[in-house]
């Protein structure tokens, strides 16, 4: 397993040098933010922001554990139907029914973990893709998630009991602020001892092994993790469009997660943010024309995988490192 | 005998027929993977994509060209596996130095243009294609009726399956790709070209999904999506038999269509999901797979 993956994400994960460049890239990251709904389409940007922590949850697996999910549509789509039911049927706050998605998301990401760390590299790719089409079935078929239809007209609400929804600044703000506390929660968990130990079970797992740390705990402490703040994304897209449908349970959305974060940079902070951004601006605009997305999707997952493994911040980062010897 | 288990027969039978038929299925494709994975340690996520190429070669081969079933059996195997030879010599060999989730990658990418190519030109209604006229009709055979083309089906991806068995275990030809498998660099040093090798046998395996592609043609409609959601059962098949032997991703697969026709008899609602359930819990008592060791 000791290839290229590795060798760039220990790059591009940045000590030292980097660290102060890192704060003030996010400085600047949150002023764009933060100014942005004034000049772009807030729907969009929201859009955007579910999706870059989505990108962000998975690669913390990949990038940081060295784990390849392709069963992320799960988590994301069982989140937003628990989240738009719980909201629609039960009549639950949006801030419970969002916490409600992701509690989902954390429990099956549990069961799933347990089975899928049975079995490394290739294996755990399939078995999370399968146990990922199980959902799909389910959600196809289940009395609830109302199958082709999906769960639609799902009431914004008021966050807190105060804060009105329906207008799209205050729904804009929710959206960062959650992304930013999920976006904080990865940065802590990279830095922190345990994101350490899990670099070292990526670089070297029989190692890791050797020097007495249980591995499978962490794998599986990171896939719930991971799952969770997927969830948390996944729940909060259902409140802001308002509908909770196939599409996100369905396989192609676990790729197009992949995809993301592939095109950002596996194993950086900021490329699953980037990755995310411009691939929800590209379906945007090849929705208006008259292109095939999937052929564009998969062509784009080709030319990375064979001429651009470090995704747009990997180069950045490695053209940075190179010029300063 | 007017019911077994509260079934009537017919229904049961019927339905153990259809799992046997996607049994075919699940065996001729899992066979595939595991040939190609032996050699080229690449997961083929395209191996679905290829599989409905397979079955639109054929579908074209007749309404284009007005070559009947018996060719396209021939011609559309070799077309995808010369297809699968180009891909394997413009994209997948620049891969095998790097980690395997990169070919896992590549070839997902690989198998949304295919499949993305033909939604766009044909849509996603199935086109029907014509059972051939030697093989319409049944027999009656007492307790069911056995349309003859379903018969063939299970036939020939038997006697494929079989084959495959024998020219992987028993000639020389197999001696060489099973050396080469375990150990490439010593069996290119004995002289063997391996790369040709290499090459030839992701063309095998790929054509493999394309002659399952033209088998299932008539039976299921020839649709841009028919291959993407089959692959994924494929997966679970080869996760639950473990890719260490041939006549194991064989054996299950047909046991795998079998059991999920029974489900479709017995509690349909779940018929969708049982071989990921069968899937989880192969991974709870033997992680390795059934006929799988540990790499």
């Amino acid at each position: 397993m000791a290839t290229e993956t590795h060798g760039v994400s220990r790059e591009a994960v940045g000590s030292g040098t980097l660290a102060s460049s890192t704060g003030v890239w996010m400085l600047v990251g949150l002023a764009i933010l933060l100014a942005a709904p004034f000049v772009l389409y807030p729907v969009f940007l929201m859009k955007v922001l579910c999706f870059a922590l989505f990108a962000c949850a998975f690669n913390l697996l990949i990038g940081f554990a060295g784990l390849l999910s392709f069963g992320h549509a799960a988590f994301f789509g069982g989140a937003a139907y628990i989240t738009a039911h719980t909201v629609k049927v039960w009549g639950l706050s949006p801030e419970l029914g969002i916490l409600l998605g992701a509690a989902f998301s954390a429990t099956l990401g549990l069961v799933f973990g347990m089975l899928a760390i049975r079995r490394q590299g290739i294996y755990f790719a399939m078995i999370t893709l399968a146990l990922a089409q199980m959902i799909y079935f389910m959600a196809l078929q289940l009395p609830f998630t109302h199958g082709e239809d999906g769960i639609q007209a799902v009431p914004r609400g008021m966050l807190f009991g105060v804060i009105d929804l329906t207008q799209p600044l205050a729904m804009y703000y929710t959206v960062l602020v959650v992304f930013l506390f999920g976006f904080i929660v990865i940065w802590r968990t990279v830095h922190s001892p345990f994101g350490q130990v899990l670099k070292a079970i990526r670089e070297n797992e029989p190692r890791a092994i050797s020097l007495g740390y249980r591995t499978d705990q962490y794998k599986l402490l990171a896939f719930v993790l991971s799952a969770a703040l997927t969830g948390l994304a996944g729940g909060t897209k259902a409140i802001v469009f308002q509908l909770a449908t196939l599409t996100d349970v369905q396989w192609q959305m676990s790729g197009e997660v992949v995809l993301m974060t592939l095109l950002g940079g596996m194993g950086t902070l900021f490329g699953p943010v980037i990755g995310a951004a411009l691939v929800v601006t590209l379906e945007n605009y090849l929705a208006a024309t008259n292109l095939p997305v999937p052929v564009v999707i998969g062509t784009i997952f080709v030319v990375c995988v064979l001429l651009f493994r470090r995704g747009i911040v990997g180069e950045i980062i490695a053209r940075m490192r190179s010029r300063r010897g | 005998m007017s019911t077994i288990f509260g079934i009537p027969p017919q229904a049961l039978f019927g339905q153990l027929l259809l799992g046997l038929i996607n049994g075919s299925f699940y065996a001729m494709l899992s066979l595939g993977l595991a040939v190609i994975f032996g050699l080229l340690n690449v997961i083929n996520f395209a191996h679905g994509a290829l599989y409905m190429l397979g079955a639109f070669v054929a579908w074209l081969l007749l309404t284009q060209l007005g070559l009947g079933y018996w060719w396209a059996l021939a011609l559309s195997p070799l077309i995808v596996g010369a297809f699968g030879v180009v891909l394997e010599k413009l994209f997948l060999s620049r891969l095998y130095k790097l980690d395997h989730l990169y070919g896992l990658l590549l070839t997902f990418g690989l198998a949304l243009i295919v499949e993305g190519a033909f939604r766009h030109f044909y849509g996603v209604s199935g086109q029907p294609y014509p059972i051939p006229r030697e093989l319409t009709g049944g027999q009656n055979l007492g307790f069911m009726f056995l349309p003859n083309y379903r018969g063939w089906v299970v036939v020939a991806s038997l006697v494929v399956c079989l084959g495959t068995w024998f020219a992987i275990e028993r000639t020389r030809l197999g001696a060489y790709l099973r050396a080469a498998t375990e150990n490439p660099v010593l069996v290119q040093a004995f002289g063997i070209n391996v790369p040709v090798m290499i090459t030839l046998t992701y063309g095998f395996g790929v054509a493999l999904a394309g002659l399952a592609g033209v088998l299932a043609a008539p039976i299921y409609q020839v649709s841009p999506l028919m291959g993407s959601n089959l692959i994924i059962v494929v997966f679970a098949v080869v996760v639950i038999g473990g890719m260490g032997s041939i006549l194991g991703a064989v054996l299950t697969g047909y046991s795998l269509g079998l059991l999920e026709g029974l489900t479709k008899v017995f509690y349909p609602e779940a018929s969708n999901i049982v071989v990921f359930v069968i899937m989880a819990v192969v991974l709870m008592i033997k992680p390795a797979g059934l006929f799988g060791r540990e790499r």
